[in-house]
């Protein structure tokens, strides 16, 4: 008798969003941050358009904060696929004068990404941009659309998304606008530690437990790594810590872990009593943080 | 912990219509809370919000109204999406506003619903909202209904009561043609009443708890079966042009109706040329048979031109029909009217064409679903049958039959928004 498990209906419609950016815009590109979710979808597009090679390229947006792990994973999976990767740099745009960056403990890069995005995608006019958002990561994102339009200035306008019924998809836009393209909508975080188990998916090292120097800063766990400016209270100890999810340095929470295989991880998810964005210091900034960077034309 | 069990569980999408005095708040709150899948921080998150805005109680409707607007009016705006996951089964909540003008919000989000929750206040009984939930639920085919009675603590957990409830419901059903299979359920979401657990105050009641019922309705319907006529819309061609595969031509898309085998004979409309299955895919894994939903790549024993928009059909069966000219109910979603004679771009789940609205056929009246002829045009939330007239043939069957293949988007040509959806209700004329 055949079953039809969450995963296998969860990735078959993943898959089809994938074929239907291939089928609707010219120019398509992954926004890849080398975290586990734009991996998976990664890995979907591989299934996608097997045995043709993915169909766009991979666009990382670097704060030039990233952790060496990240970026080393990033090059492997790029040669392995045989996919171009276009790299847009927050250095760049803070030295050509685009973006000004913070000051303070608590500077961060991570809304001067927003600039950088929409340069990268104005000059190699992409048309829609292919994210790893979760609908149940942010209160915000749980009213994102698989297609979301974004103006001519990148902007989202939650109040006038278009309906999106069956699996019926319009990604019809006047010149100057894209799309945001969110294949992995309808996944939990539980799902994709799943579907990386069931399918066997590599991961970079810093999902795993390891010794790290870090210091702890309003409730969490961050790494004593160059760009992080310490108080003169705070100390810098060493840890054997892991991520739960990955961002640029400044903005990702590590946690107290000696999880180091994935029935592991997926024990302590399954434990766990506090979300995944629990652990971002973006996020903390106000009640609709989200929703304000995602009107911008964050990711 | 058995990794494998979670590896193996079902998907259930489910759709809560309802305003925010029936308690529909309340019972998401419940089903979350209960099955463990609000995190403290999202507690800690609502607990300061609903203080700081002088709330009482914990207000639970600020876990699924995320956007700043709606938490600053205190209205639920757009369709949001809830997670919750028992040890049974993976639900997927569309959780839409009841209000009357926003109709299109609740079409929308039953329109991948295999289950429709619709709350009924056991002190009002069977009101016009419960008319319109019920109608538009039918109408986007959802296979369940489940009636929850709720607030059965303030008619003291009366048995009559509940029956006199469901006897009316049946009737209303009836009247209106509902096919879905329909279950009633008395409960107290504030109380938990019969939500996750079985209630001690209504013992008369002999059927099992809302979570119950959830992770135990039959969700095969989603997964075709033998009988079920074979439909594989093409979206894409796979062509690598690879040293590798010089010759593969592989039509991906995703199965929408039955079963495909390895060795069938199978139709690709418009053309009507036959062929015979050779491989099925998916990636590097080759398939003895295709099951509905799986998203595969299927490779034909003859070179025949097949592109986006073409459906493959099984030989045996039901056939599709390939026609310009279409009677459906549609739901208009757009502050701009409708016009007859306007063109708008006509799209289903990977066709397109341009259409023209013929005809205005009858528009229902959403409070009394009486029909309403003589109407000129179609305003915001109007649900109507309609006759369009396509510049192309499209291929299609009835929604009743399959709402993938039987259901269409209407695109402003000039705005690009996604100004209508239509349920084909009949092909022929």
């Amino acid at each position: 008798m055949y079953k039809l498990t969450h995963l296998k209906e969860l990735e078959s419609e993943s898959i089809y969003v994938l074929r239907e950016v291939a089928a609707q815009f010219e120019r398509p590109a992954i926004l890849f941050s080398g975290g586990k979710d734009s991996i998976v979808v990664t890995y979907l597009a591989y299934k996608a358009f097997y045995p043709a090679k993915i169909p766009f390229p991979l666009v990382h947006i670097d704060t030039g904060h990233n952790f060496q792990e990240t970026l080393d994973y990033r090059d492997a999976l790029v040669k392995k696929l045989g996919v171009q990767l276009i790299v847009g740099s927050v250095q760049e745009s803070i030295d050509t004068g685009r973006v000004k960056e913070e000051k303070g403990y608590n500077a961060s890069r991570n809304r001067l990404q927003t600039t950088t995005l929409l340069d990268t995608i104005e000059k190699y006019k992409f048309d829609a941009c292919i994210g790893g958002a979760r609908r149940d990561e942010e209160k915000a994102r749980a009213k994102e659309r698989f297609f979301s339009h974004r103006d001519e200035f990148g902007q989202w306008n939650p109040k006038n998304q278009r309906p999106e019924l069956w699996n019926n998809f319009n990604g019809k836009k006047n010149m100057g606008e894209h799309f945001r393209v969110f294949p992995i909508s309808n996944w939990t975080e539980m799902d994709v530690w799943q579907y990386i188990y069931a399918e066997k998916i590599e991961l970079p090292s810093l999902y795993f437990t390891h010794e790290r120097r870090c210091f702890y800063r309003d409730g969490q766990w961050l790494a004593a790594e160059p760009c992080m400016t310490l108080k003169p209270t705070e100390e810098v100890v060493t840890r054997r810590v892991r991520c739960r999810t990955i961002g640029d340095i400044t903005c990702t929470g590590l946690t107290i872990s000696e999880a180091n295989n994935l029935e592991d991880i997926i024990n302590e998810i399954a434990a766990t009593r506090v979300t995944e964005r629990g652990g971002r210091a973006d996020d903390k900034r106000s009640e609709t943080a989200m929703e304000d960077r995602k009107k911008e034309g964050y990711f | 912990m058995n990794t494998n069990g979670y590896l193996d569980m079902e998907l259930l999408r489910f759709t809560t219509a309802g305003s925010v005095d029936d308690g529909k708040s309340t019972l998401i709150g419940r089903l979350l809370y209960d099955s463990k899948s609000i995190f403290e921080d999202q507690l800690e998150a609502v607990k300061q919000a609903s203080e700081s805005r002088g709330n009482e109680e914990m207000n639970l409707a600020l876990l699924t109204d995320g956007l700043r607007a709606e938490r600053e009016q205190g209205i639920t705006i757009d369709v949001a999406y809830r997670y919750f996951a028992t040890p049974k089964r993976k639900f997927i909540i569309a959780d839409t506003p009841g209000h009357i003008q926003y109709t299109r919000n609740m079409v929308t989000g039953a329109s991948t619903a295999d289950l429709a929750i619709i709350l009924i206040d056991a002190r009002n009984g069977v009101v016009e909202q419960t008319v319109r939930h019920s109608y538009i639920s039918s109408l986007l085919g959802i296979p369940y209904i489940t009636v929850c009675i709720n607030k059965m603590d303030l008619v003291d957990f009366d048995e009559k009561r509940f029956d006199e409830i469901r006897g009316r419901y049946l009737e209303m059903a009836e009247k209106l043609c509902i096919q879905a299979e329909i279950l009633f359920i008395p409960i107290s979401a504030k109380y938990g009443d019969n939500v996750v657990e079985k209630s001690g105050n209504m013992l008369w009641y002999k059927g099992g708890s809302l979570m119950n019922l959830l992770e135990t309705v039959s969700i095969n319907h989603k997964s075709g079966n033998e009988d079920e006529p074979m439909r594989l819309p093409v979206q894409y061609v796979i062509r690598p042009i690879s040293n590798k595969f010089p010759d593969y031509r592989g039509y991906a898309g995703r199965m929408a109706g039955g079963i495909l085998r390895v060795g069938d004979t199978v139709i690709i409309h418009p053309s009507g040329i036959t062929s015979k299955v050779k491989a099925i895919m998916q990636a590097e894994k080759p398939l003895d048979m295709a099951h509905t939903p799986e998203s595969v790549a299927v490779l034909l024993e003859d070179d025949i031109d097949i592109s986006r928009g073409d459906l493959i059909v099984g030989m045996g069966g039901r056939q599709p029909e390939v026609t310009q000219t279409i009677s459906m109910m549609c739901c208009w979603f757009n502050p701009e009217a409708m016009q007859l004679g306007k063109r708008y771009i006509v799209k289903s789940s990977v066709a397109e064409t341009v259409g023209m609205v013929k005809k205005i056929d009858y528009k229902i009246d959403v409070s009394t679903l009486g029909h309403i002829s003589n109407v000129e045009n179609l305003q915001m939330n109007d649900i109507a049958r309609i006759t369009l007239r396509t510049a192309n043939p499209m291929v299609l069957d009835n929604y009743a039959d399959n709402r993938t293949t039987g259901s269409l988007i209407l695109i402003d040509p000039d705005s690009f928004e996604t100004v209508g959806a239509g349920m084909v209700t009949s092909t022929s004329h």
